[in-house]
């Protein structure tokens, strides 16, 4: 099993996170739950979306626009299974101290 | 002299002269007592699994208060101002409003619980508790205030007194959800506030502005915009 180096990176895990457990959620909304800046989030958001793990929806609420991701089934899959690889190493772990 | 300085060779004379005081370069990585050596990649794994979980929770704390449950508490809120104005009973009115706070506590409960199953989540995770452990303070000391008032008959204090424990409740509890929520716990206490000092008379309609108006605008903002 090979570890997805696109979602191992904090920021672009968090994102997945937050959208997989918030649902869509607001570019301010998600900054702050990350804890980093616009030009930051910009970035590692753009890359999931290359990767069509988020979709980013651009509109307007009243006169203000507004920026929202979504998580897609493929960005759902790979959390996933990024998950379950981060369980298995701790099971792996657990196994190889228990039989020492 | 010519002679010693062509011995003293010019490299030797401008790189290579000793410093009084040697220059100490620290690493700028701290000395980590605990480490011996690189992070085992099992600790690395479960530092990963806590930090999604942690993301996870603070995602779900924006969308955990029903706007819905809001909406429907308000409308609970404005029949029973209705039904408490008609009234000239105290103990009557004193009554369906405390008949209302029971239904609307169950229904916005019930709006909370279904729209935390709708996104797969429980209303035991870390923010779901810290609501519920920032609200009940206030809304303890509102139901001993409750029974103190009622008991030396003072009912005209009990208006201003809900709207701002309520108000007190909802802004700390607030304080882990979407920011209209402790937005709308400052309008109750600004409302109770008022209540207190200066409109006793609109008793009635104080508490139907603010347990029904305020919930239905902000139960509709919160609806509108966080996902029911």
């Amino acid at each position: 099993m090979e570890l997805d180096r696109l979602i191992h990176e904090r920021v672009r895990l968090g994102l997945l996170s937050a959208l997989a457990a918030g649902g869509p959620l607001a570019f301010s909304e998600l900054k702050e739950i990350v804890g980093t800046t616009d030009g930051n989030l910009s970035v590692h958001a753009r890359k999931l979306e290359d990767a069509r793990y988020i979709v980013c929806n651009k509109g307007f609420d009243g006169r203000t626009p507004r920026t929202e991701y979504n998580i897609t089934a493929k960005g759902r899959r790979a959390l996933k299974r990024y998950l379950d690889h981060m369980e298995a190493l701790i099971r792996a772990a657990r196994e190889a101290t228990d039989s020492k | 002299m010519l002679r010693s300085l062509a011995r003293r060779k010019l490299c030797n004379i401008k790189y290579l002269t000793k410093l009084k005081n040697r220059l100490i370069v620290r690493p700028m990585r701290a000395k980590d007592a605990t480490s011996n050596g690189p992070i085992a990649l099992d600790r690395r794994a479960i530092d990963n699994l806590r930090f999604i979980r942690e993301t996870m929770e603070r995602a779900v704390a924006f969308t955990a208060v029903s706007g819905w449950g809001l909406i429907l508490t308000g409308v609970v809120a404005c029949v029973a101002g209705v039904l408490a104005a008609r009234t000239d009973d105290r103990r009557a009115w004193l009554e369906v409003w405390l008949g209302a706070a029971a239904i609307g506590f169950s229904v916005s409960a019930l709006a909370m619980w279904r729209k935390a199953r709708r996104s797969q989540t429980s209303l035991l995770s870390k923010p779901g508790r810290k609501l519920m452990i920032n609200f009940s303070p206030p809304i303890s000391a509102a139901v001993l205030l409750t029974a103190a008032l009622v008991r030396s008959e003072q009912f005209d204090l009990l208006p201003a007194m809900w709207m701002l424990l309520y108000g007190a409740g909802v802004t700390t509890g607030g304080a882990f959800s979407v920011r209209p929520v402790p937005l709308m716990g400052v309008c109750f206490m600004l409302m109770g506030a008022f209540a207190l000092f200066g409109g006793s008379a609109w008793r009635d309609g104080l508490m139907v502005a603010s347990f029904g108006g305020l919930h239905l605008v902000f139960g509709f903002l919160i609806a509108r915009k966080y996902g029911g």
